[in-house]
C-alpha cells in the first residue's frame, strides 16, 4: 500500500479497471463542481471510443456531458473559452495521435493565456487522450506524443500506470488551474502489460493498485511514486513502460528501483535525484521515438545533479526513430528484452 | 472528341496597383434603405440576399433612411462620435509615439472606428469580445482609462501586461475585451467557446467574435461557424472585410465573386453584409444580432465591410501594394464625416462644436500620454523587472523556473 492509499484507508474501494477509473473520476468531478463539462468526440450519448464516459451524460444531462464536432481545434478551443469564461472543461481527443490540428490551441492559447493576460485568463482545462501502442493501430492510432507536449511552457503534461493513480491524478489535474494534457496509457486500459503480448491480458482486478477508492481523492501533481525499490540501477519510465521495467527487472534478475513519473513536467527532480544518488546508475525508458523524446531531457537531468554519482553512462530505451507500424509493431514496441539488456549494460559498465 | 485548353491557374489580383486607381465596383453596393429587414427569428436561408447585399441607413445626404433606421437617442450617437473621434487621435497620437520610440511597434484603426465604437453599444456588461488587434474602439466605447492603455503600449512599469505583449495585444477583462493572443482566428472559436459555457449555466451574457477577412481562411474560422450553428452558441460572429491583409487582398482570403457573409449561410447561421463605414447601419445590425442571440436564437455572422485606410501597422508601407490614395475613392467614405453630417442635420451638433471636441480630446490623450511617459517607456529602460518574467507560466511557480529565476539574479 502506498502513501497515498494509507491516507485513502478509510474509504470504500471497489476494484477497477483504469476506463472505470477515469470514469469514476469525471464522475465525482461532475457531481462536486458544477463547472466541469466533458466533451469530445463520440463521448456524449456512446460514451466514448474506449468507453470512458459511459453513462455521463444520462446521470449529468446534455449540457454537461456532450458530442463535439469531429474538429481537435475546435474542441480545445471552445474549451479555451469555456474555461475563460469561468469553467473547467475536460474535453477528450478521441486519440493523442488526433491532436495535431489542435496544437494552435494548445501551445499559443491554452498554455499561455495566463502568462499573456497577466492572469486575467485562465485557461483550467484538462485534455484527455488516449496514447501509446501496442493494440495494433498502426501508425495513426498509437503515437506518445508527450515530448511535443513537456516541451511547450505553461503546460502540464501528466501519465498514469495503474486505475489507482489514474483517478487521482485525473480528479487533481481538473482541480488544477493551469491546463493539463493527461495521457492514457490505452494498453493499460484493461489491465497492467508487461511487453510479453503472447500472453493473455491480466485484468486490474489482479492487482493491487486496481484497488480504487469510490469516492474523491487525489494524487498530487509533480510527485513521482517509486513503483519498485531497489538497489542496483534507477530505472526512469511512465506509463506502459513501468510494467515492462517490472518484468526486465524480474528477468534479469537485476535489483532495480522503478520511479514511475507520474508528472512528466513539471516533474519531481528530487526523487529521481535520490534514487541515482543511491544506485549510481540510470536507464531512461520511454515507448516514443527516440530523438529529443522525453528521455533526452531525463539524461540531461541526471547529468546535471547527478554527474559524480554516476558509474555508468546513463542508458536510454526507447521506440525507434520510425512511424509506429503496424504489422511490425513488436518490433517497434520497447519489450522485456531490449529493456533488460539495457539494465545488464549498465549494472556491468 | 473535346479538345480542351491546358489547365491554368488562377490567382486573384486587386483592380489596381501602385499608380492606377482601382475600380471598386467589386463591393456590390446596394442603395441606403434598400435591403429588407427580417423579423430575429429568421431561418438561415432566407438571409441569403442579406448576405449578398449591403445594408446602408445613412444615404448620401446622411439621412438616416429604410427598414434598418433605428429608434435612436441623439445622445447615444454623440457619444458614439465622441468615440470615433477619441480613437482616430489615440491612434495618431500613439503611431507618433512609435516614431519617436517610446514603443515599438503600433497598429491603428484609421477608417474603421465606426465598427466598434457602435457595436459596443448594443453589448451588456458582462458581455465578452474576443478582439483581433483592431479593435480598440471597442475598448474606447467602454471607457478604459487612456493611461492604463499607454501604459501597455510602452511595455512600462504600469504596464499591466507586465511587459510580455506587444503593444495593442490588450486584456482588459472588466470592459469585456478578451486578451488578444497576436495568432489569428484562434479567439474566433474561443468566443464561441466562452458563449456556449454561458448557455451551459443558463446565465444571459453573450460573447461577441472578431476576426478580420484575411483570417477567415483559417480554420478556426470554419470550426466555429460549424460550433456555434451546431450548439446554437449566444455569440455574434463579426468579419471585418478591411479590404487588405497586410499585402494581401480579400480576394486570395476567399472574397472574389462571393461574399465573407455568405460562409456563414453555409453554415446555417443568418449572416447580413453591412456597410461598416455607416454609424448607424453597425448600431442596427448589432442590435438585431444581439437580440438573436440573447433570445436562443443562436449566432448572427456579420460582414462589416470597411477600408483599411492606414498600414497593417508601424512596420507596413502600403504605397508598395496598393494605390497611395485608395481610401480617398472608397464609395463608403469615412465614418467620422458622415455621422458628423447626419447630427448636423439632426440639428444636434455643429462645425464648432466638432472641433471643440477635438481639440478636448487632443488635450485628453496628451495628458494621458505624460502621465502614462512618468511611469516608463520602452526608450528609458523603465520597464517591469526581470522577476516578472517568471510569473503566471503557471499559477504557482515550479521548481524549475524558481531554478532559472534565481539563475537571472533578478
Amino acid at each position: 500500500m502506498n502513501m497515498e492509499q494509507q491516507e485513502q484507508a478509510g474509504m470504500k474501494t471497489t476494484p477497477m479497471s483504469m476506463i472505470q477509473a477515469l470514469r469514476s473520476a469525471m464522475d465525482v468531478m461532475l457531481e462536486r463542481d458544477p463547472n466541469v463539462v466533458v466533451f469530445g468526440q463520440d463521448v456524449g450519448y456512446f460514451g466514448g471510443v474506449f468507453r470512458c464516459t459511459e453513462g455521463l451524460q444520462k446521470k449529468y444531462g446534455t449540457s454537461r456531458v456532450f458530442d463535439a464536432p469531429i474538429s481537435e481545434g475546435g474542441i480545445v478551443g471552445a474549451a479555451v473559452g469555456m474555461g475563460a469564461y469561468g469553467l473547467r472543461p475536460v474535453p477528450e481527443i478521441q486519440f493523442a495521435d488526433y491532436f495535431y490540428p489542435a496544437s494552435d490551441q494548445i501551445v499559443s492559447e491554452a498554455a499561455r493565456l495566463r502568462y499573456r493576460s497577466a492572469g486575467e485568463f485562465t485557461a483550467p482545462i484538462t485534455i484527455r487522450m488516449p496514447c501509446g501502442g501496442g493494440i495494433y493501430g498502426g501508425q495513426t492510432h498509437s503515437q506518445s506524443p508527450e515530448a511535443l507536449f513537456t516541451q511547450v511552457c505553461g503546460l502540464r503534461t501528466v501519465m498514469p500506470s495503474n486505475p489507482y493513480d489514474a483517478k487521482g491524478l485525473l480528479i487533481a489535474s481538473i482541480e488544477n488551474d493551469d491546463p493539463v494534457i493527461f495521457l492514457e496509457p490505452k494498453r493499460l486500459y484493461n489491465g497492467p502489460f508487461d511487453g510479453h503480448h503472447e500472453n493473455p491480458v491480466v485484468p486490474w482486478s489482479k492487482h493491487a493498485l486496481g484497488e480504487v477508492p469510490e469516492g474523491y481523492y487525489t494524487v498530487p501533481l509533480e510527485s513521482a511514486s517509486v513503483y519498485r525499490s531497489g538497489n542496483q540501477l534507477t530505472v526512469l519510465a511512465y506509463g506502459t513502460m513501468v510494467y515492462v521495467c517490472e518484468a526486465a527487472a524480474r528477468e534479469t534478475g537485476i535489483d532495480a528501483e522503478i520511479i514511475d513519473l507520474r508528472s512528466l513536467w513539471p516533474l519531481d527532480l528530487d526523487t529521481i535525484v535520490a534514487s541515482v544518488k543511491k544506485t549510481r546508475r540510470c536507464v531512461v525508458v520511454h515507448e516514443a521515438t527516440r530523438t529529443c523524446g522525453f528521455g533526452a531531457e531525463l539524461m540531461a537531468l541526471v547529468q546535471e545533479n547527478c554527474f559524480y554519482h554516476l558509474e555508468a553512462p546513463i542508458e536510454r530505451v526507447t521506440g525507434w526513430d520510425t512511424p509506429y507500424p503496424h504489422a511490425q509493431e513488436w518490433t517497434y514496441f520497447p519489450g522485456p528484452a531490449r529493456v533488460g539488456a539495457a539494465f545488464q549494460r549498465a549494472v556491468e559498465a | 472528341m473535346t479538345t480542351y485548353e491546358p489547365l491554368r491557374l488562377h490567382v486573384p489580383e486587386p483592380s489596381a496597383r501602385p499608380g492606377f486607381e482601382t475600380n471598386f465596383s467589386y463591393l456590390h453596393l446596394s442603395p441606403a434603405g434598400a435591403v429588407r429587414k427580417p423579423p430575429l427569428n429568421v431561418q438561415p436561408a432566407q438571409t441569403s440576399d442579406l448576405a449578398f447585399s449591403l445594408i446602408r441607413v445613412l444615404d448620401d445626404d446622411a439621412k438616416a433612411v429604410g427598414p434598418w433606421a433605428p429608434a435612436v437617442e441623439p445622445s447615444v450617437l454623440l457619444r458614439g462620435l465622441r468615440t470615433m473621434l477619441k480613437t482616430r487621435i489615440f491612434d495618431a497620437r500613439m503611431l507618433m509615439a512609435q516614431r519617436q520610440k517610446k514603443l515599438s511597434f503600433y497598429m491603428q484603426s484609421l477608417g474603421e472606428e465606426a465598427i466598434g465604437s457602435a457595436h459596443a453599444l448594443a453589448l451588456a456588461d458582462g458581455d465578452m469580445c474576443f478582439p483581433t488587434y483592431r479593435q480598440q474602439s471597442l475598448l474606447m466605447a467602454r471607457n478604459v482609462p487612456l493611461v492604463e492603455l499607454i501604459c501597455q503600449l510602452m511595455s512600462n512599469e504600469r504596464d499591466p501586461l507586465k511587459g510580455r505583449q506587444l503593444p495593442v495585444m490588450y486584456s482588459v477583462r472588466r470592459a469585456g475585451f478578451f486578451s488578444i493572443s497576436g495568432n489569428l482566428a484562434t479567439q474566433f472559436i474561443q468566443a464561441v467557446g466562452w458563449a456556449m459555457a454561458s448557455a451551459i449555466k443558463n446565465d444571459s451574457k453573450i460573447s461577441s467574435a472578431w476576426i478580420g477577412d484575411g483570417a477567415t481562411a483559417e480554420s478556426d474560422f470554419h470550426t466555429a461557424l460549424t460550433f456555434a450553428h451546431v450548439y446554437r452558441a449566444p455569440v455574434i460572429l463579426n468579419v471585418v472585410n478591411n479590404q487588405w491583409a497586410i499585402s494581401t487582398f480579400q480576394a486570395i482570403a476567399g472574397g472574389e465573386g462571393t461574399t465573407f457573409a455568405a460562409r456563414g449561410n453555409g453554415c446555417g447561421i443568418p449572416s447580413l453584409r453591412v456597410d461598416g463605414n455607416d454609424f448607424l447601419a453597425v448600431y442596427a445590425a448589432s442590435q438585431w444580432a444581439a437580440a438573436r442571440a440573447r433570445s436562443n436564437m443562436g449566432p448572427t455572422l456579420i460582414e462589416w465591410v470597411t477600408y483599411r485606410a492606414g498600414p497593417h501597422s508601424t512596420s507596413d508601407d502600403p504605397s508598395k501594394y496598393r494605390p497611395a490614395d485608395d481610401w480617398k475613392h472608397f464609395p463608403l467614405g469615412d465614418p467620422i464625416v458622415r455621422l458628423k453630417s447626419h447630427l448636423i442635420q439632426l440639428g444636434v451638433w455643429s462645425e464648432s462644436e466638432h472641433e471643440k471636441l477635438q481639440s478636448e480630446l487632443e488635450i485628453e490623450i496628451s495628458a494621458a500620454q505624460r502621465e502614462a511617459e512618468s511611469f516608463g517607456t520602452l526608450l528609458d529602460g523603465h520597464i517591469p523587472n526581470a522577476d516578472s518574467m517568471f510569473e503566471d507560466v503557471y499559477k504557482v511557480m515550479p521548481p524549475h523556473l524558481r531554478a532559472q529565476l534565481k539563475q537571472v539574479g533578478a
